[in-house]
């Protein structure tokens, strides 16, 4: 009985629980610098009035099997890490380093100019350069006196 | 990534050394993969934002130290607006064996990881022992 009741609202009591898992980790976003990352890879952001730049820590990764995707204001980091392939007679003693593919979006905090869009990957850091949209760019108003 | 068990985050190192740094700046612990192969072993260490200049190796009796520094960037007129990770030096220090030969270490760093191979000593060399039949 009880069951039915569910079904018929369409309530997947996991889901609701997620849903309620996101919405405290969106009003508590502000805290979750640093510690909290369980994402990869970790971003920098940092913006200008004009430019915004990303950076990531990746390293040992073969930059053309990166993707750097932009639409509009949301930014999409994908690339993957290939293991080292061992001979037969190798064998490991540790093994720390992560491997294997990787994707992350992010919202930026303005639209930006796509065509403009500079990424260089340098001593194993990436750093994306995203100028603002040149219609995103804010006017300044003049106050007329009369 | 592939093994999500593990904790991509950066570690900080807890007692970075005994001595006392002289640069005020935090001090990371490097994921290091390291494997054994016939004639050597191979240290794999991710350092992203060194390179061939600011990595040094020194091998003082039995310890292997592994320093890398980072320079700070600045990026003036930006300001940070997210920030999920810090940027600072590495250090790791491993105890090595006789069995490694001192004299042929071979360290090179590409896209912000350094290998490093260690040749094994020749005595150290595994010897197969051919069983006769009688």
């Amino acid at each position: 009985m009880f069951g039915t009741s569910i079904g018929r609202f369409r309530m997947d009591p996991l889901r609701e629980l997620q849903r309620l898992q996101r919405d405290i980790n969106r009003t508590f976003s502000g805290f979750d610098s640093l510690l909290a990352v369980r994402e990869y890879p970790a971003l920098n952001v940092l913006q200008s009035g004009q430019d915004i730049i990303v950076t990531a820590e990746l390293p040992g990764i073969n930059p053309d099997k990166l993707n750097i995707s932009v639409v509009n204001d949301s930014l999409t980091l994908s690339g993957s890490r290939d293991p080292e392939v061992l001979k037969e007679s190798e064998v490991y003693h540790r093994q720390e380093r992560n491997y294997g593919h990787f994707s992350r979006t992010i919202n930026l905090p303005f639209a930006v100019d796509t065509d403009k869009v500079d990424a260089s990957y340098k001593k194993g850091i990436l750093t994306i350069t995203l100028p603002r949209a040149e219609k995103e760019k804010p006017k300044k108003i003049t106050i007329k006196a009369t | 990534m592939a093994s999500e068990a593990k904790d991509m985050t950066k570690q900080e190192v807890q007692h970075p050394v005994e001595t006392e740094r002289t640069r005020v700046r935090k001090v990371y612990v490097p994921q290091v993969d390291i494997y054994e192969t016939k004639d050597s072993i191979v240290l794999v260490v991710d350092m992203p934002g060194v390179d061939e200049k600011s990595v040094d190796i020194t091998l003082e009796k039995n310890v292997l130290t592994i320093t890398g520094e980072v320079p700070q960037t600045d990026y003036k007129g930006y300001n940070i607006s997210y920030a999920e990770y810090e940027t600072g030096d590495y250090q790791r220090a491993f105890t090595i064996s006789d069995e490694v030969d001192r004299d042929k270490i071979n360290a090179s760093v590409k896209n912000g990881v350094l290998k490093l191979t260690l040749t094994k000593a020749e005595k150290a060399k595994v010897k197969k022992i051919a069983i006769k039949a009688d």
